[in-house]
Protein backbone atom coordinates (compact mmCIF):
# COMPACT_ATOMS: atom_id res chain seq x y z
CA UNK A 1 0.00 0.00 0.00
CA UNK A 2 1.11 3.59 -1.07
CA UNK A 3 0.87 5.89 2.14
CA UNK A 4 3.19 9.03 1.35
CA UNK A 5 0.92 11.14 4.68
CA UNK A 6 3.49 11.68 7.51
CA UNK A 7 1.81 13.10 10.52
CA UNK A 8 3.89 16.19 11.24
CA UNK A 9 5.98 18.95 9.21
CA UNK A 10 8.51 17.35 11.32
CA UNK A 11 8.35 14.03 10.23
CA UNK A 12 8.18 15.31 7.03
CA UNK A 13 11.49 17.46 7.19
CA UNK A 14 13.45 14.16 8.47
CA UNK A 15 16.28 13.32 6.55
CA UNK A 16 17.29 16.20 4.98
CA UNK A 17 21.14 16.94 5.33
CA UNK A 18 23.26 19.79 6.19
CA UNK A 19 24.74 21.50 2.59
CA UNK A 20 22.23 19.79 0.82
CA UNK A 21 20.03 21.78 -2.31
CA UNK A 22 16.78 22.39 -1.76
CA UNK A 23 14.09 24.02 -4.11
CA UNK A 24 11.12 26.22 -1.81
CA UNK A 25 7.93 26.75 -3.59
CA UNK A 26 6.13 30.44 -3.63
CA UNK A 27 6.11 33.68 -5.10
CA UNK A 28 6.41 36.06 -2.53
CA UNK A 29 4.29 34.49 0.08
CA UNK A 30 1.57 33.08 -2.34
CA UNK A 31 2.74 29.64 -2.18
CA UNK A 32 5.73 29.43 0.48
CA UNK A 33 5.59 26.45 2.76
CA UNK A 34 5.94 27.78 5.96
CA UNK A 35 4.93 25.23 7.88
CA UNK A 36 7.99 23.00 6.27
CA UNK A 37 10.68 26.26 6.75
CA UNK A 38 9.58 26.07 10.37
CA UNK A 39 10.35 22.40 10.48
CA UNK A 40 13.31 22.68 8.87
CA UNK A 41 14.64 25.21 10.84
CA UNK A 42 13.94 23.41 14.10
CA UNK A 43 15.60 20.43 12.29
CA UNK A 44 18.78 21.94 12.05
CA UNK A 45 20.23 21.42 8.86
CA UNK A 46 22.65 24.09 7.18
CA UNK A 47 24.68 25.29 4.85
CA UNK A 48 21.88 24.55 2.14
CA UNK A 49 21.82 26.18 -1.18
CA UNK A 50 18.20 27.72 -1.54
CA UNK A 51 16.75 27.94 -5.08
CA UNK A 52 13.49 29.97 -4.74
CA UNK A 53 12.04 32.87 -6.64
CA UNK A 54 12.40 35.19 -4.13
CA UNK A 55 14.93 35.67 -0.94
CA UNK A 56 12.16 35.62 1.92
CA UNK A 57 10.01 38.22 2.79
CA UNK A 58 9.30 39.78 6.11
CA UNK A 59 10.66 37.71 9.15
CA UNK A 60 8.63 34.15 8.44
CA UNK A 61 9.18 31.30 6.01
CA UNK A 62 12.30 31.62 3.88
CA UNK A 63 13.34 34.63 5.59
CA UNK A 64 13.79 33.09 9.08
CA UNK A 65 15.76 29.74 7.57
CA UNK A 66 18.04 32.93 6.12
CA UNK A 67 17.90 34.80 9.68
CA UNK A 68 18.98 31.60 11.53
CA UNK A 69 22.11 31.59 9.16
CA UNK A 70 21.14 27.99 7.66
CA UNK A 71 21.61 29.48 3.87
CA UNK A 72 25.16 29.62 2.31
CA UNK A 73 23.90 30.10 -1.26
CA UNK A 74 20.29 31.57 -2.67
CA UNK A 75 19.47 30.78 -6.33
CA UNK A 76 16.45 32.80 -7.40
CA UNK A 77 15.18 35.94 -9.71
CA UNK A 78 14.36 38.32 -7.60
CA UNK A 79 16.07 39.00 -3.82
CA UNK A 80 16.01 42.26 -3.47
CA UNK A 81 12.28 43.28 -2.00
CA UNK A 82 11.19 45.59 0.39
CA UNK A 83 10.75 43.26 2.80
CA UNK A 84 13.90 41.18 2.19
CA UNK A 85 16.02 42.51 4.79
CA UNK A 86 17.35 39.28 6.00
CA UNK A 87 19.09 38.36 3.10
CA UNK A 88 20.15 41.79 2.18
CA UNK A 89 21.67 42.12 5.67
CA UNK A 90 24.00 39.27 4.53
CA UNK A 91 24.33 39.92 1.20
CA UNK A 92 25.84 43.27 1.82
CA UNK A 93 28.16 41.41 4.76
CA UNK A 94 29.49 38.89 2.16
CA UNK A 95 27.87 36.25 3.87
CA UNK A 96 25.55 34.78 1.53
CA UNK A 97 26.23 33.63 -2.13
CA UNK A 98 23.90 34.59 -4.73
CA UNK A 99 23.34 33.40 -8.01
CA UNK A 100 20.86 35.41 -10.28
CA UNK A 101 18.62 34.04 -12.93
CA UNK A 102 16.09 35.13 -14.90
CA UNK A 103 12.88 34.19 -13.59
CA UNK A 104 11.79 32.20 -16.74
CA UNK A 105 15.00 30.61 -16.81
CA UNK A 106 15.16 29.38 -13.53
CA UNK A 107 11.88 27.69 -14.21
CA UNK A 108 13.01 26.01 -17.02
CA UNK A 109 16.11 24.74 -15.50
CA UNK A 110 13.57 23.41 -13.02
CA UNK A 111 11.47 21.69 -15.53
CA UNK A 112 14.37 20.66 -17.49
CA UNK A 113 15.94 18.73 -14.30
CA UNK A 114 13.05 16.94 -13.43
CA UNK A 115 12.27 15.85 -17.07
CA UNK A 116 15.91 14.87 -17.86
CA UNK A 117 17.06 17.39 -20.14
CA UNK A 118 20.70 17.52 -20.18
CA UNK A 119 21.00 21.26 -21.15
CA UNK A 120 18.68 24.10 -22.94
CA UNK A 121 19.23 26.44 -25.67
CA UNK A 122 16.91 30.16 -24.20
CA UNK A 123 17.01 33.09 -25.95
CA UNK A 124 16.26 34.78 -22.53
CA UNK A 125 19.16 36.75 -21.24
CA UNK A 126 20.94 37.01 -24.55
CA UNK A 127 23.56 39.30 -24.67
CA UNK A 128 23.49 40.44 -20.96
CA UNK A 129 25.60 40.43 -17.92
CA UNK A 130 23.51 37.41 -16.78
CA UNK A 131 24.93 35.24 -20.12
CA UNK A 132 28.52 36.28 -19.24
CA UNK A 133 30.61 33.28 -19.93
CA UNK A 134 28.34 30.90 -21.01
CA UNK A 135 28.17 29.22 -24.56
CA UNK A 136 25.58 30.44 -26.71
CA UNK A 137 24.62 29.49 -30.50
CA UNK A 138 22.62 31.37 -33.21
CA UNK A 139 19.46 28.72 -34.09
CA UNK A 140 17.61 29.62 -37.23
CA UNK A 141 18.90 33.42 -36.95
CA UNK A 142 17.92 33.61 -32.99
CA UNK A 143 20.64 33.83 -31.00
CA UNK A 144 20.60 31.32 -27.72
CA UNK A 145 23.00 30.91 -24.53
CA UNK A 146 22.98 27.47 -22.93
CA UNK A 147 21.60 26.59 -19.45
CA UNK A 148 21.76 23.69 -16.88
CA UNK A 149 18.93 21.96 -15.36
CA UNK A 150 18.67 22.94 -11.78
CA UNK A 151 18.60 19.38 -9.90
CA UNK A 152 17.77 19.45 -5.68
CA UNK A 153 17.83 17.03 -3.08
CA UNK A 154 14.70 17.79 -1.67
CA UNK A 155 11.58 20.09 -3.16
CA UNK A 156 9.18 21.89 -0.30
CA UNK A 157 6.22 22.55 -2.02
CA UNK A 158 2.52 23.63 -1.06
CA UNK A 159 -0.52 22.63 -2.14
CA UNK A 160 -4.11 23.33 -1.26
CA UNK A 161 -5.09 19.04 -0.91
CA UNK A 162 -3.33 15.98 -1.60
CA UNK A 163 -3.91 12.25 -1.06
CA UNK A 164 -2.12 9.49 0.26
CA UNK A 165 -0.72 8.42 -3.25
CA UNK A 166 0.74 12.66 -3.58
CA UNK A 167 -1.62 13.56 -6.45
CA UNK A 168 -1.97 17.71 -5.78
CA UNK A 169 -3.82 20.00 -5.82
CA UNK A 170 -3.12 24.10 -5.81
CA UNK A 171 -4.34 27.16 -5.18
CA UNK A 172 -4.68 29.98 -7.63
CA UNK A 173 -1.40 31.57 -7.98
CA UNK A 174 0.35 29.85 -5.18
CA UNK A 175 0.51 26.86 -8.09
CA UNK A 176 3.50 29.00 -9.80
CA UNK A 177 6.82 26.88 -8.98
CA UNK A 178 5.11 23.55 -6.78
CA UNK A 179 3.98 21.50 -9.81
CA UNK A 180 8.07 21.62 -11.85
CA UNK A 181 9.94 21.86 -8.43
CA UNK A 182 8.06 18.78 -7.27
CA UNK A 183 9.66 16.96 -10.62
CA UNK A 184 13.13 18.21 -9.71
CA UNK A 185 14.23 17.35 -6.44
CA UNK A 186 15.30 13.59 -5.06
CA UNK A 187 12.74 14.21 -1.55
CA UNK A 188 9.48 16.18 -2.84
CA UNK A 189 7.48 17.10 0.40
CA UNK A 190 4.41 18.79 0.24
CA UNK A 191 2.57 20.52 2.75
CA UNK A 192 -1.53 20.50 1.58
CA UNK A 193 -4.38 22.37 3.78
CA UNK A 194 -6.49 19.31 3.06
CA UNK A 195 -5.89 15.42 2.59
CA UNK A 196 -8.90 13.86 0.78
CA UNK A 197 -9.99 10.27 -0.02
CA UNK A 198 -7.67 8.93 -2.94
CA UNK A 199 -10.39 8.78 -5.78
CA UNK A 200 -11.59 12.33 -4.42
CA UNK A 201 -9.36 14.62 -7.06
CA UNK A 202 -10.61 14.28 -10.22
CA UNK A 203 -7.79 12.38 -12.69
CA UNK A 204 -8.65 15.41 -15.27
CA UNK A 205 -7.77 18.18 -12.69
CA UNK A 206 -5.25 16.61 -11.06
CA UNK A 207 -2.15 19.00 -11.49
CA UNK A 208 0.29 17.00 -9.97
CA UNK A 209 0.52 13.27 -10.24
CA UNK A 210 1.78 11.60 -6.96
CA UNK A 211 4.25 10.06 -8.71
CA UNK A 212 6.58 13.42 -8.26
CA UNK A 213 5.79 13.60 -4.48
CA UNK A 214 7.66 11.53 -1.82
CA UNK A 215 5.86 13.07 1.65
CA UNK A 216 2.48 14.72 2.25
CA UNK A 217 1.37 16.57 5.38
CA UNK A 218 -1.14 18.97 6.63
CA UNK A 219 -0.37 22.11 7.59
CA UNK A 220 -3.05 25.20 8.58
CA UNK A 221 -1.87 28.23 8.20
CA UNK A 222 -3.31 31.13 6.62
CA UNK A 223 -1.10 33.06 4.23
CA UNK A 224 0.45 35.76 4.86
CA UNK A 225 -0.23 38.79 2.76
CA UNK A 226 2.41 39.85 0.01
CA UNK A 227 1.38 43.75 -0.18
CA UNK B 1 4.32 72.38 -23.75
CA UNK B 2 1.27 69.93 -22.24
CA UNK B 3 3.53 67.44 -20.80
CA UNK B 4 1.11 63.44 -20.65
CA UNK B 5 0.83 63.00 -17.11
CA UNK B 6 0.77 58.88 -16.08
CA UNK B 7 -3.02 58.40 -16.94
CA UNK B 8 -2.66 59.83 -20.09
CA UNK B 9 0.60 57.90 -20.86
CA UNK B 10 -0.93 55.05 -19.85
CA UNK B 11 -4.58 55.45 -22.05
CA UNK B 12 -2.39 56.32 -25.44
CA UNK B 13 -0.73 52.37 -24.95
CA UNK B 14 -4.10 51.02 -23.95
CA UNK B 15 -5.35 52.64 -27.46
CA UNK B 16 -3.48 50.43 -29.64
CA UNK B 17 -4.19 47.52 -28.17
CA UNK B 18 -6.28 45.36 -30.00
CA UNK B 19 -9.57 43.24 -29.34
CA UNK B 20 -8.79 39.79 -28.35
CA UNK B 21 -4.88 40.53 -27.52
CA UNK B 22 -3.05 38.69 -24.67
CA UNK B 23 -1.02 40.81 -23.12
CA UNK B 24 1.33 41.40 -20.09
CA UNK B 25 1.69 44.53 -18.33
CA UNK B 26 5.06 45.04 -16.44
CA UNK B 27 5.37 46.42 -12.96
CA UNK B 28 5.28 50.44 -12.42
CA UNK B 29 4.04 52.35 -14.71
CA UNK B 30 2.82 50.11 -17.80
CA UNK B 31 0.09 48.37 -14.78
CA UNK B 32 -1.69 52.03 -15.59
CA UNK B 33 -2.83 50.47 -18.77
CA UNK B 34 -5.29 48.42 -17.02
CA UNK B 35 -6.95 51.44 -16.32
CA UNK B 36 -7.80 52.88 -19.67
CA UNK B 37 -8.39 49.41 -22.37
CA UNK B 38 -11.37 50.61 -24.26
CA UNK B 39 -14.88 49.55 -23.54
CA UNK B 40 -15.87 46.70 -26.42
CA UNK B 41 -12.12 45.22 -26.71
CA UNK B 42 -12.11 41.83 -25.23
CA UNK B 43 -8.54 42.09 -23.95
CA UNK B 44 -6.99 38.70 -21.70
CA UNK B 45 -3.76 39.98 -19.44
CA UNK B 46 -1.53 37.26 -18.61
CA UNK B 47 0.72 37.66 -15.27
CA UNK B 48 3.86 35.93 -15.22
CA UNK B 49 3.35 33.80 -11.80
CA UNK B 50 0.81 32.21 -13.60
CA UNK B 51 -2.65 33.76 -14.52
CA UNK B 52 -4.17 34.60 -17.57
CA UNK B 53 -7.59 36.73 -17.36
CA UNK B 54 -6.45 38.63 -14.75
CA UNK B 55 -9.15 41.22 -13.32
CA UNK B 56 -8.78 44.65 -11.65
CA UNK B 57 -7.47 45.22 -8.08
CA UNK B 58 -10.77 43.66 -5.70
CA UNK B 59 -12.47 45.57 -3.02
CA UNK B 60 -10.91 46.30 0.39
CA UNK B 61 -11.67 43.26 2.55
CA UNK B 62 -11.78 40.75 -0.24
CA UNK B 63 -7.89 40.30 -1.13
CA UNK B 64 -6.71 37.05 -1.17
CA UNK B 65 -2.93 36.30 -0.66
CA UNK B 66 -2.85 33.79 -2.82
CA UNK B 67 -4.33 35.69 -5.82
CA UNK B 68 -1.96 38.27 -6.65
CA UNK B 69 -0.09 39.34 -9.85
CA UNK B 70 3.74 39.74 -10.94
CA UNK B 71 4.34 43.07 -8.19
CA UNK B 72 2.87 40.44 -5.43
CA UNK B 73 -0.45 42.73 -5.58
CA UNK B 74 -3.95 41.36 -4.91
CA UNK B 75 -5.89 41.00 -8.20
CA UNK B 76 -8.92 39.11 -9.29
CA UNK B 77 -9.97 36.50 -11.95
CA UNK B 78 -12.30 37.49 -14.69
CA UNK B 79 -14.42 34.82 -16.28
CA UNK B 80 -12.42 32.26 -19.24
CA UNK B 81 -9.41 32.63 -16.38
CA UNK B 82 -6.60 29.98 -15.94
CA UNK B 83 -3.67 29.29 -13.71
CA UNK B 84 -0.75 27.92 -14.69
CA UNK B 85 2.76 26.72 -13.09
CA UNK B 86 5.70 28.78 -14.38
CA UNK B 87 7.42 26.80 -17.01
CA UNK B 88 3.89 27.28 -18.55
CA UNK B 89 3.94 30.50 -18.28
CA UNK B 90 7.22 31.60 -19.19
CA UNK B 91 6.60 29.39 -22.40
CA UNK B 92 3.63 31.37 -23.56
CA UNK B 93 6.34 34.52 -23.67
CA UNK B 94 9.27 33.04 -25.05
CA UNK B 95 7.24 30.75 -27.29
CA UNK B 96 6.10 33.93 -28.40
CA UNK B 97 2.34 33.43 -27.77
CA UNK B 98 1.80 36.77 -25.93
CA UNK B 99 0.94 39.94 -28.70
CA UNK B 100 2.17 42.31 -26.58
CA UNK B 101 4.18 42.89 -23.80
CA UNK B 102 4.55 46.52 -22.29
CA UNK B 103 7.88 47.23 -20.19
CA UNK B 104 8.73 50.48 -18.03
CA UNK B 105 12.78 51.23 -18.99
CA UNK B 106 15.81 52.83 -17.55
CA UNK B 107 16.52 53.73 -21.10
CA UNK B 108 15.82 52.09 -25.06
CA UNK B 109 18.45 52.33 -27.71
CA UNK B 110 17.40 53.15 -31.19
CA UNK B 111 18.18 49.57 -32.21
CA UNK B 112 15.71 48.51 -29.92
CA UNK B 113 17.80 47.35 -26.61
CA UNK B 114 16.21 47.74 -23.12
CA UNK B 115 17.91 48.38 -20.44
CA UNK B 116 15.49 48.03 -17.16
CA UNK B 117 16.60 45.64 -14.53
CA UNK B 118 20.05 46.63 -13.30
CA UNK B 119 21.15 50.47 -12.26
CA UNK B 120 24.78 48.93 -12.51
CA UNK B 121 25.61 50.47 -9.53
CA UNK B 122 28.53 48.72 -7.16
CA UNK B 123 25.85 48.17 -4.09
CA UNK B 124 22.85 47.57 -5.57
CA UNK B 125 21.70 43.88 -5.66
CA UNK B 126 20.69 42.68 -9.10
CA UNK B 127 17.53 41.11 -9.42
CA UNK B 128 15.68 40.57 -12.79
CA UNK B 129 12.93 38.70 -12.20
CA UNK B 130 10.93 37.95 -15.16
CA UNK B 131 12.43 41.13 -16.94
CA UNK B 132 14.88 39.24 -19.09
CA UNK B 133 12.30 37.16 -20.14
CA UNK B 134 9.60 39.56 -21.06
CA UNK B 135 12.05 41.20 -23.05
CA UNK B 136 11.96 39.11 -25.76
CA UNK B 137 8.66 37.40 -24.78
CA UNK B 138 6.04 38.96 -26.76
CA UNK B 139 5.41 39.37 -30.85
CA UNK B 140 5.93 43.09 -29.74
CA UNK B 141 7.13 44.67 -27.07
CA UNK B 142 6.38 48.19 -26.02
CA UNK B 143 8.24 50.51 -23.87
CA UNK B 144 5.89 52.87 -21.65
CA UNK B 145 8.19 55.68 -19.58
CA UNK B 146 8.96 59.16 -19.46
CA UNK B 147 11.25 60.72 -22.52
CA UNK B 148 13.45 62.55 -19.86
CA UNK B 149 15.13 61.89 -16.32
CA UNK B 150 14.86 64.03 -13.84
CA UNK B 151 18.09 65.79 -14.67
CA UNK B 152 16.34 66.27 -18.27
CA UNK B 153 18.47 63.54 -19.97
CA UNK B 154 16.95 61.62 -22.78
CA UNK B 155 15.96 57.95 -21.92
CA UNK B 156 15.64 57.08 -25.45
CA UNK B 157 19.22 57.14 -26.47
CA UNK B 158 21.57 56.02 -28.92
CA UNK B 159 23.58 53.13 -27.09
CA UNK B 160 22.26 52.40 -23.32
CA UNK B 161 24.38 52.91 -20.76
CA UNK B 162 23.17 50.71 -18.00
CA UNK B 163 23.24 47.35 -18.48
CA UNK B 164 21.04 45.58 -20.74
CA UNK B 165 18.03 43.55 -20.55
CA UNK B 166 17.43 42.37 -23.72
CA UNK B 167 19.26 43.21 -27.46
CA UNK B 168 16.90 44.52 -30.25
CA UNK B 169 13.52 43.66 -28.36
CA UNK B 170 11.57 47.22 -28.35
CA UNK B 171 9.54 48.03 -31.17
CA UNK B 172 7.83 51.04 -29.52
CA UNK B 173 8.17 54.10 -27.02
CA UNK B 174 5.32 55.57 -25.58
CA UNK B 175 6.40 58.91 -23.72
CA UNK B 176 4.83 62.24 -22.45
CA UNK B 177 6.18 63.86 -24.90
CA UNK B 178 5.97 61.80 -27.95
CA UNK B 179 5.48 58.01 -29.36
CA UNK B 180 8.74 56.52 -31.07
CA UNK B 181 8.42 54.07 -33.32
CA UNK B 182 11.63 52.08 -33.53
CA UNK B 183 12.44 50.75 -37.29
CA UNK B 184 16.07 49.50 -38.97
CA UNK B 185 15.62 52.88 -40.95
CA UNK B 186 15.43 55.26 -37.80
CA UNK B 187 13.18 56.14 -35.30
CA UNK B 188 9.74 57.82 -35.99
CA UNK B 189 8.16 60.13 -33.92
CA UNK B 190 3.97 60.84 -33.47
CA UNK B 191 1.54 62.16 -31.50
CA UNK B 192 3.91 65.07 -30.14
CA UNK B 193 1.89 66.59 -27.58
CA UNK B 194 0.45 69.89 -27.86
CA UNK B 195 3.09 72.91 -28.11
CA UNK B 196 6.18 70.41 -28.94
CA UNK B 197 6.86 70.66 -32.44
CA UNK B 198 9.76 67.61 -34.21
CA UNK B 199 12.52 70.23 -34.27
CA UNK B 200 12.09 71.19 -30.31
CA UNK B 201 11.71 67.29 -29.81
CA UNK B 202 14.66 66.79 -31.74
CA UNK B 203 16.72 68.63 -29.39
CA UNK B 204 14.99 67.91 -26.32
CA UNK B 205 15.75 64.31 -27.03
CA UNK B 206 19.28 64.96 -28.81
CA UNK B 207 18.11 62.00 -32.12
CA UNK B 208 17.68 62.54 -35.75
CA UNK B 209 14.21 61.82 -35.95
CA UNK B 210 11.62 61.35 -38.61
CA UNK B 211 8.10 62.67 -38.40
CA UNK B 212 5.81 60.00 -38.28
Amino acid sequence: MIDKIVPTPEAAVEGIRDGATVLVGGFGTAGMPFALLDALIAQGATDLTIVSNNAGNGDAGLAALIAARRVRKVICSFPRQHDSWHFDRQYRAGEIELEVVPQGNLAERIRAAGAGIGAFFTPTGYGTLLAEGKETRTIDGRDYVLEYPIRADVALIKARAGDRHGNLVYAKTARNFGPIMASAAALTIAQVSEVVPLGALDPECVVTPGIFVSRVVVAHEATPPSW
Amino acid sequence: MNKLDRDAMAARVARDIPDGAYVNLGIGLPTLVADHLPEGREIVLHTENGLLGMGPRPAAGHEDPELINAGKRPVTTLPGASFFHHADSFAMMRGGHLDICVLGAFEVSVGGDLANWHTGKPDAIPAVGGAMDLAIGAKRVFVLMEALTKEGRPKLVRECAYPLTGRACVSRVYTDLATFDLRPDGVVARDLVEGLDIDALRRLVDLDLRAG
